[in-house]
């Protein structure tokens, strides 16, 4: 039986353990979750917001194929993924993921791939805004995030 | 027609998220087709100018410079990624 991802984009914020109940509730067989929340930082005060744009429809379909990967490589029993888009406040969600699986290294493993191929292929921009109310810079894409992704090819 | 869609700071230097081009039959491959939006304006040439950090997703789906654009319908054109 091959599990299906849950994958959302969406302008609300999420509630994590509602989230992992709603994973677990549907799969008995789980015995490790892993879970990794992105938060908006605040840059040692400088940052207000960040404004998060997306790719309506590509988003979602990347973001599945990202799950169904993780799922078939390390033998999830349970993915949930997701994004959120709009203004984000310092201090405030950005990402969620979950991956559920029968012992704890595939669970980690999974929420570590689904999360360094979401950064570099998700079609996801963030803009800075400051707290000086400065429209600031698109932030930049890292080199550091390309070879995070390129360790599990 | 094709449909182009932009996003970040390439959907804010060209000045438009969309828009509907005819494709001339010289543009067959991505990067054809960088090239052909290049000569546009002024606001595609500072937009696309640094090519090779530009992205192109085909139907919504990556595609590399050299790939060719076969039928495409919707083109996605946009700097690296930066979610998560």
């Amino acid at each position: 039986m091959t599990i299906s991802p849950t994958i959302r984009v969406q302008r609300e914020d999420f509630d994590l353990q509602t989230e992992v109940d709603r994973l677990t509730r549907a799969e008995p067989g789980i015995g490790a979750i892993v879970t990794f929340s992105g938060l908006c930082r605040d840059e040692g005060g400088m940052l207000a917001a960040l404004e998060l744009e997306h790719y309506p429809g590509m988003a979602e379909a990347e973001m599945t194929r990202i799950a169904n990967l993780a799922i078939e490589r390390f033998g999830l029993l349970g993915l949930t993924a997701i994004h959120r888009f709009g203004k984000i406040a310092a201090g405030e969600n950005i990402v969620l993921v979950i991956a559920a699986a029968p012992h704890r290294q595939a669970a980690f493993d999974g929420a570590n791939l689904v999360m360094d191929y979401l950064k570099t292929a998700a079609p996801f921009w963030k803009k800075e805004h400051g707290t000086d109310g400065s429209a600031g810079d698109w932030v930049s894409a890292k080199d550091a995030d390309d070879a995070a992704r390129d360790k599990w090819k | 027609m094709t449909r182009l869609v932009y996003f970040a700071w390439v959907r804010e230097r060209i000045g438009k998220s969309e828009e509907d081009i005819a494709l001339p039959s010289s543009v067959v491959t991505v990067a054809d087709l960088l090239g052909h939006l290049k000569t546009l304006g002024e606001e595609y040439e500072t937009a696309l100018q640094y090519e090779n950090v530009i992205r192109v997703a085909l139907d919504q789906e990556h595609a590399e410079h050299d790939e060719p654009i076969g039928n495409a319908r919707e083109i996605g054109i946009f700097p690296p990624m930066t979610g998560g």
